[in-house]
């Protein structure tokens, strides 16, 4: 990618005051959940039974009230943000390169590799995930790997749709002819050629794809289906909260607002880089 | 054109069929049973268990009776709701999923196009700002997030509105839910539409409608309409999608007693054939609308219809 | 290249009223800080009756003129001067008042008819719908009368051709159709943009064949506009030559092609190929090219490829003056005649 791309991109997100109040919020967000454990010594797990469901207040030490079970909410929300942040984080660079590989290889392989491949996209794309994921459950139970692999499974799909593209459109271009001519591999020129120029594209949509992945793990964790006790993510806090709302409204509040403001700045900054680098979907 | 519907038709059944096949065999396959769960039980009566429900059969076996029943409308028995046949715990549910999700489609088109169109005649104005906005909102924050805020606010804070329950007839308890299971397809219909449109508005043939002298309602309604639509076209199906998942979460929040929270209970108890029915019936629903926005597309734009 | 014998009478570009007047126009936009001027400053007129074509390169400014003229243009664009039609002031007039005129009295021909037409709307419903609008015709009506201008225009099988859609015409229909459109409400003013620009060569001569028809019927005004000096030359009687967003020459069409006065109209008779003219080793072309519409002007925009160039010409820009009665040019060094 040419250096004067990526600085014109740069300008660009700098002129778009939305995306730089994302980015602002964000590192805000981020701030607090990592700060968390040092800014309120309550432990997660500890059942403070003298105060079950306690109004917030900040003269006390619940900063944002206990649960049913006496759990502190300040900790817990913060501990919920980690979760899905992390999650987001760890399975996206999953979705990432397993998006970039399956598409990289079908768009430079081309032929019948590449329409078998896509295929193969478009029957997994077929049906809604969370029924997939829903199946899987009846099938293995309530399973940690089951989540996981099908919050992974959430991001690489598309991925792997636009790296294909991407490598599809410079496949023709005569820096590949030339490593191709010059004896290289396949897989060194995939490695060495296709990936670093399908960078700038997969870069907006890995932004993209974060808070897909948060939200479907979110989800999945509100229905019951991810994240399981005593570990929370905001899917669980979210949950928990909904069955409180008349009795401790509270709950629901922090940890409702928290993924909301994520989910809302990870996309306005991932528009605001599509913008910025004018990627088209191809095709 | 019907005969390139007809052939659409005819690839749906097999899909279908691939669908309700492969879901079978998988959940036959599973380690576990629905029974599991229960204290353990004599191995007597465990047998009879299993036998009643037809489980000590070979697969095969189970398959082939499950096909015939399912021919005749017959899903079989829950598992887990003894008294109940999945056919009845269907019918009971999904006139309320039904409407809830019908509702929120047709608010979804009914303000997301005209906003989608206004946003795009009066580029970067209050309202097109507004539309913008609201769009990012509703695709960035999902139902389960929505829900139970509105609920905090209009129903806990200000009393205006129940926040869960349900009574048949009533409008009341149906507001929040389909609010929030509304505003996610509304905010992708509302920035489809706006950039279908402001597509098309730049399109040769436009020019020529305006030039005509013809006014903007008649140049937007019969010229530019189609042409900004196909985008929202091609969502439909995800539409569906995202409304269907979304009322899982929507029916249990709210207490509504709709078909989605059987999934997501059968998922939990391992109720293999409430699963099952429910699996083939969204699969049945998408694949209708997979063919009803092919038929859209072909009206939509007449030269898809010739290829 | 064929030309009509100038009509008596309309030679004069300043006897009777003149149908359309375009004074002192100039179109701006404004991109990144930089100013785009397409158009620099024209004037001309059309009498009534008259056809009148305009010659120029792509860029010269002769599209975005009429396109300003109709009020078409982008919301970015800054319009200047004045255009009057039938004596009324078009630029600025409120939407209303110009969808009144726009396709009744004044209507407009486009380059590519398979773009400039309605994908999904069939072709009956766009010829007719300018006659329920203008005319407050019923549908059935409108429908008559699709029929009988798709007759009017030789379109065969119009009956059948009415229900069809656009892309199930051929390149050539497609610009009958446009053409019938322009003509359904009678205007007094058709403006034709590159009409035949995007069609082959036999089509071409087709198309000019049907607008000297039409016009012979109905003794309407034309503007003709295109690239192509020879397609112009066999329509019109008076032919205005653009460069650069500025008029450079003006005279009645056996003159501008008997003796041509600016060395650029002079050049461009010599690239127009013809079956007349001896072979020729490699085809005539005019070295350079037009100058960017977001450079200001010093001089005459010409002088980078003018054969006459001085350096007065680089230093001031001509103006536009009448060599006689009928003609003008802005050049320092016109061509004798």
């Amino acid at each position: 990618m040419s250096a004067t791309l990526w600085r014109g991109a740069a300008a660009r997100v700098r002129a778009n005051s939305a995306a730089l109040a994302a980015i602002g919020v964000l590192a805000i967000l981020v701030a607090l959940a990592l700060a968390a454990p040092a800014l309120n010594p309550n432990s997660v797990e500890t059942l403070d039974w003298s105060r079950v469901a306690y109004a917030p207040g900040l003269s006390h030490a619940h900063w944002f009230g206990t649960d049913r079970l006496g759990r502190d909410l300040f900790v817990r929300t913060f501990e919920g943000a980690r979760t899905s942040m992390a999650v987001g984080l760890v399975a996206g660079a999953v979705s990432l390169s397993l998006g970039l590989g399956f598409g990289a290889v079908a768009g430079y392989l081309g032929g019948r590799t590449d329409y078998l491949m896509m295929r193969v996209i478009e029957i997994l794309s077929g049906l809604p995930l969370v029924f997939f994921v829903i199946f899987l459950t009846v099938i293995f139970g309530r399973n940690g790997y089951v989540l996981y692999a099908s919050v992974v499974a959430v991001g690489w799909l598309a991925m792997a749709r636009i790296v294909r593209g991407q490598t599809l459109s410079i496949r023709r271009r005569e820096f590949i002819e030339a490593a191709v001519a010059g004896g290289a591999g396949s897989v060194r020129v995939i490695w060495k050629h296709v990936v670093p120029n399908v960078l700038g594209p997969v870069a907006v949509y890995a932004t993209l794809m974060v808070p897909q992945i948060i939200l479907f793990e979110s989800f999945l964790s509100f229905l019951g289906l991810g994240t399981q006790e005593p570990h929370a993510s905001l899917g669980t806090l979210i949950a928990e909260g909904a069955g409180e709302m008349e009795a401790a409204p509270w709950i629901l509040l922090a940890p409702g607002i928290f993924l909301a403001l994520l989910l809302v700045s990870l996309n306005v900054l991932g528009d605001g880089l599509r913008d910025a680098f004018d990627v088209r979907e191809p095709g | 054109m019907p005969r390139y519907f007809l052939k659409r038709l005819g690839a749906a059944i097999p899909t279908l069929f691939i669908i309700v096949t492969l879901s079978f065999f998988l959940t036959r396959l599973a380690p576990g049973g629905p029974f599991d769960e229960e204290r353990a039980l004599p191995p007597e009566i465990m047998a009879n268990l299993q036998s009643a429900y037809g489980l000590d059969q070979p697969v095969w076996v189970q398959y082939g009776r499950y096909l015939r029943a399912l021919s005749h409308g017959d899903f079989g028995p829950s598992f887990r709701y003894k008294d109940f046949t999945v056919s009845e715990l269907i019918a009971q549910g999904l006139p309320v999923t039904l409407e809830l999700g019908s509702i929120a489609m047709a608010l979804a088109l009914a303000i997301g196009i005209p906003l989608g169109t206004l946003a795009a005649l009066h580029r970067h104005s209050a309202t097109d700002y507004g539309a913008v906005s609201l769009a990012v909102l509703g695709i960035a924050i999902p139902s389960f997030v929505v829900l139970p805020l509105l609920g905090l606010v209009f129903g806990v804070a200000l009393h205006w509105l129940p926040v869960a329950g349900w009574e048949p007839g009533s409008v009341r308890y149906l507001v929040l839910p389909v609010i929030a299971l509304t505003l996610p397809p509304l905010a992708y219909i509302t920035r489809l539409t706006r950039g279908g449109m402001l597509e098309t508005l730049g399109s040769p043939f436009i020019r020529t409608a305006l030039a005509k002298g013809l006014p903007l309602r008649t140049v937007i309604g019969r010229h530019a309409l189609r042409p900004a639509l196909v985008p929202v076209a091609g969502y439909l199906a995800p539409a569906v999608a995202s409304i269907m998942t979304g009322s899982l979460v929507v029916e249990s929040i709210a207490g509504l007693p709709g078909v989605g929270r059987y999934l997501v209970q059968g998922a939990l108890n391992r109720d293999y054939t409430l699963v099952l029915g429910m699996v083939i019936l969204y699969s049945s629903v998408l694949i209708g609308m997979g063919l009803v926005v092919d038929l859209l597309h072909a009206w939509l734009d007449p030269r898809v219809r010739f290829a | 290249m064929s030309a009509m014998p100038a009509a008596a009478g309309s030679a004069s570009p300043a006897s009777a009223a003149p149908i359309l007047s375009i004074d002192a126009l100039e179109v701006r936009y404004e991109l990144d800080g930089a100013v785009i001027a397409a158009v620099r400053g024209v004037s001309l007129q059309v009498a009534a009756g008259e056809c009148l074509g305009i010659v120029g390169e792509s860029g010269s400014g002769k599209s975005q003129m009429v396109l300003a003229s109709l009020g078409l243009l982008a919301r970015n664009a800054t319009i200047e001067g004045s255009v009057g039609f039938e004596g009324r002031e078009l630029l600025g007039l409120p939407a209303s008042a110009l969808n009144r005129i726009r396709g009744s009295k004044l209507s407009m021909v486009f380059q590519d008819p398979m773009s400039s037409l309605t994908p999904h709307v069939r072709i009956g419903v766009q010829l007719g719908e300018v006659l329920v609008h203008h005319a407050g015709a019923s549908w059935s009506a409108a429908e008559r009368a699709a029929l009988d201008m798709l007759e009017r225009v030789r379109v065969p099988d119009a009956r059948r051709r009415l229900r069809q859609y656009p892309h199930e015409l051929s390149g050539g229909m497609r610009q009958r159709v446009m053409i019938g459109m322009s003509l359904m409400c009678e205007p007094k003013l058709v403006i034709a943009d590159e009409p035949t620009s995007a069609l082959d060569v036999t089509v071409q001569a087709q198309i000019l064949a049907l607008l000297r028809e039409v016009r012979a019927q109905s003794g309407m005004s034309v503007v003709l506009i295109s690239h192509d000096l020879g397609v112009v030359a066999g329509l019109a009687e008076r032919i205005v030559v653009m460069y650069a967003g500025r008029v450079v020459e003006s005279a009645p069409t056996m003159e501008l092609l008997r003796a041509p006065r600016h060395p650029y109209t002079s050049l461009l008779m010599q690239c127009a190929p013809s079956l007349q003219r001896e072979r020729l080793d490699r085809m005539p072309f005019i070295q350079g090219l037009p100058p960017n519409p977001a450079e200001r002007e010093i001089g005459c925009a010409f002088a980078p490829r003018c054969p006459r160039v001085t350096d007065r010409c680089r230093d001031e820009r001509p103006a536009l003056l009448l060599i006689d009665a009928v003609a003008q040019v802005a050049c320092h060094h016109p061509l004798a005649p």
